[in-house]
């Protein structure tokens, strides 16, 4: 087993360094042959996760194998070792099975590009940084990871790096996560200082196993838990694009959109989530870090959704949607439901990453991703139109879709929660699904509805090569049935009912609810139905009557537009004001009227002391012979008389 | 006549020579005043070796003084070949003058 899972980590990494050091450098004409080695490592995990997964459906288990010594710094030992239990495995089959497709979609959207080999490189890097998160066992080994995946992001997003935006949104990500990723950071040292705590019960602070083993059975206090628990969740806001945090995801889709697909809307975004859902147990120990998981998660669920309402462009729209879906997760978390997270985790993996590489196909033919400059594609493009709808669908949660299934186990996980934070979590989860059927469809509807809007002329739209349509189809089917089959509410076939939650969730967190009982799963979906109605009505049959209410909102929509501030506030307000003028104008003057004065005192000083002593050294032997001789005459007479 | 006033005299001399060596600018009166404290060691190891308290006769001062009385006549004959070549190369022989080292 140990093997096997070094296999899948390592094969992606191979392929990044054979790619990167042999193929870019001596074979830069071999670009055909350079996708089918990176396709093929990924395959080759791809089934090996699959394997694992059934294996471990099979026999229960968790292991964690024997570290293989790396580093040893007084009595702390770090050893590099993989963990392999429910969690990871689900991650294993969405980033191996995700990266496949999506880089079997980029053989057709990046052809002709001058950096394909260095992309799928990237590719390649990003994928292993992911696995060796995942897997990872110790939070040493983690945060290198995390930190990999922010470079592979960085180095992906600013991929095109002759366009200054693109440069702009590389750096911004970077900086922005940075700021999350100090506080995971501050979280783990924290831990090293708590060390005796662990020591006592023969623990290790450094071993994942060991600080779940520590908060499940009370050793630490409250307030280590909470303080811990909090730092890992600044993480956790940075990675996934939390509120305040979730500026630079919408920025980031400067990127090719393939990798948009991948690492910003499945994979790394994820990522936080999945912190969370690592440490649940550590979450689960402290009621104030359980309340912020909510608070965040909701307000970044319907802040999000609400931007993705404005947002002319079309990649935009679906980066404020992943936000917001994002925050579902938190806010599932939050609540409890473990499983819940992590199976909309799952499910949103696959229509989030549809909708993405959909949204590449739009662009690949008319070359923007503009939605004003769309329109009326859905007879030029029919394989894309009915899988983005999939995907639509999907997202909004509609019977019986992959959506569906997850969001209303979120749903219901805040509603059988007590307490009124996780109350206002699950109105404000509520609302969202309104709000998300409505963007999600004016988007549907500016982009194949109505005539076409473009600046190219209409014979030069096509339909995408079967090599960018058959990744569509093969998520298009996971977005309907997936949700469905990995956790069926009745037992089909060998698969047993509630198998996922039962498989996420039997070791913490809560139970599956059961679903048809809830008023509001009938609830969500006519509020979606709804919603589509209303855009139906404001985009399609452009009702006079809707539209005057609709203008009437005018003041909201230019709040909307301008994404409430946010990078008018981080930019004008902290960067330049706070920092800028504040806190660097106050650094400047300490150091030129304290830090420079006091050197040049310094200086002043031995530069004086420096003209006295010169007059001694003044060449003249004699002088230093009178010195000397005065000094034996010194130490004869100390001699003689003491 | 006891050793008190060989090193009496040794010393005397001594400082005179010292003092010449340290204030004098002329090269070969620096020259002299350092063979004038030569000599002052000298008197006081013949003194000392004429003053002690043994049975057999010992020599021992006496050599090490005709020692160093050649090596002195070697060293002036080098010191003075130096002092020359001094003068035919600056036009001068002050030590004050001779700082180039430090230039």
């Amino acid at each position: 087993m140990d093997q096997l899972l070094w296999t899948i980590f390592f094969s992606p990494f191979i392929s990044f360094v054979i790619l990167f050091f042999i193929f870019k450098p001596f074979f830069g004409k071999m670009v055909r042959l350079s996708s089918f080695i990176s396709i093929f490592a990924i395959g080759l995990s791809t089934l090996l996760s699959i394997l694992i997964l059934l294996d471990l459906s099979i026999n229960q288990k968790v292991i964690t194998f024997k570290p293989n010594e790396f580093l040893s710094v007084g009595n702390l030992n770090f050893g590099i070792s993989l963990i392999l239990d429910e969690l990871t495995v689900v991650m294993l089959v969405v980033v191996t099975s995700i990266s496949l497709l999506v880089q079997i979609f980029s053989i057709g959207y990046m052809s002709g590009d001058k950096g394909y080999i260095r992309y799928f490189a990237f590719l390649s890097l990003f994928t292993t940084a992911m696995l060796g998160l995942v897997l990872a066992s110790n939070i040493i080994q983690l945060f290198i990871f995390w930190e990999l995946v922010g470079l592979s992001s960085y180095l992906l997003i600013g991929f095109w790096h002759h366009k200054p935006s693109a440069v702009a949104a590389a750096k911004k990500a970077f900086i922005i996560t940075r700021i999350g990723d100090f506080g995971l950071l501050l979280a783990i040292l924290y831990l090293f200082v708590q060390k005796s705590e662990f020591a006592s019960n023969s623990l290790n602070p450094i071993m994942i196993q060991d600080i779940i083993i520590a908060a499940k059975e009370g050793y630490l206090s409250d307030f280590v838990i909470t303080i811990f628990a909090l730092g890992i969740f600044t993480g956790a806001i940075g990675k996934s694009a939390q509120f305040p945090l979730h500026t630079w995801l919408p920025d980031a889709m400067e990127g090719p959109t393939p990798v948009s697909a991948l690492i910003h809307a499945a994979t790394m975004v994820a990522a936080g989530v999945f912190l969370v859902a690592r440490f649940f147990p550590v979450f689960e120990a402290s009621l104030i870090a359980m309340n912020t998981l909510i608070v965040v998660g909701g307000i970044t669920a319907l802040f999000a959704a609400s931007i993705a309402l404005a947002m002319n462009d079309i990649k935009k729209v679906l980066a404020y949607s992943t936000i917001s879906q994002l925050g579902y997760m938190m806010l599932a978390l939050g609540v409890g439901g473990l499983s819940a997270a992590i199976f909309h985790l799952f499910t949103h993996a696959f229509f989030k990453a549809l909708l993405f590489l959909g949204a590449g196909s739009i662009s690949h033919s008319t070359g923007t991703f503009d939605m004003n400059k769309m329109g009326g594609l859905r007879k030029i493009m029919p394989w894309t139109y009915i899988t983005f709808i999939i995907g639509s669908l999907s997202l909004l949660g509609i019977f019986p879709l992959s959506g569906f299934w997850s969001k209303d186990e979120i749903l219901s996980a805040s509603w059988s929660s007590s307490g009124i934070i996780a109350n206002i979590g699950f109105y404000l989860a509520f609302i969202t699904v309104f709000i998300t059927s409505f963007y999600m469809f004016r988007a549907i509807f500016l982009t194949f509805h109505g005539e076409f809007q473009g600046d190219i002329s209409k014979g030069d739209l096509h339909e995408s090569p079967k090599v960018m349509i058959i990744p569509l189809c093969i998520l298009s089917v996971a977005s309907i049935f997936i949700g469905f089959i990995v956790n069926p509410i009745i037992s089909i076939a060998f698969i047993p009912s509630h198998w996922f939650s039962d498989f996420i969730g039997h070791t913490s967190g809560k139970a599956h609810v059961n679903i048809f009982t809830n008023w509001f799963v009938y609830g969500a979906t006519l509020i979606s139905f709804l919603a589509i109605l209303l855009a139906y009505l404001i985009y399609i049959s452009k009702n006079s009557l809707f539209i005057k209410v609709f203008d009437k909102f005018r003041f909201a929509r230019q709040i909307l537009i301008n994404k409430y501030y946010f990078d008018y506030i981080y930019e004008e307000v902290i960067v330049k004001k706070i920092f800028l003028n504040g806190i660097a104008k106050g650094l400047n003057w300490f150091d030129t009227n304290i830090v420079d004065r006091v050197f040049g005192f310094i200086g002043w000083l031995s530069l004086n002391i420096g003209i006295l002593l010169r007059q001694m050294q003044n060449g003249q032997l004699q002088t230093y012979g009178g010195i000397l001789s005065l000094g034996i005459i010194l130490i004869m007479i100390f001699f003689i008389f003491f | 006549m006891d050793l008190n006033n060989f090193l009496v005299i040794s010393a005397i001399l001594f400082s005179i020579g010292l003092y010449g060596a340290l204030t004098k600018k002329h090269l070969v009166v620096i020259f002299m005043c350092i063979e004038l404290m030569f000599n002052a060691v000298n008197l006081a190891l013949v003194g000392f070796s004429k003053y002690q308290n043994l049975t057999l006769v010992n020599l021992n001062g006496h050599i090490f003084v005709i020692f160093i009385i050649a090596v002195a006549a070697a060293e002036i004959a080098l010191g003075l070949a130096i002092v020359m070549s001094i003068y035919k190369n600056r036009d001068t022989i002050f030590v004050t003058d001779i700082d180039s080292l430090k230039k």
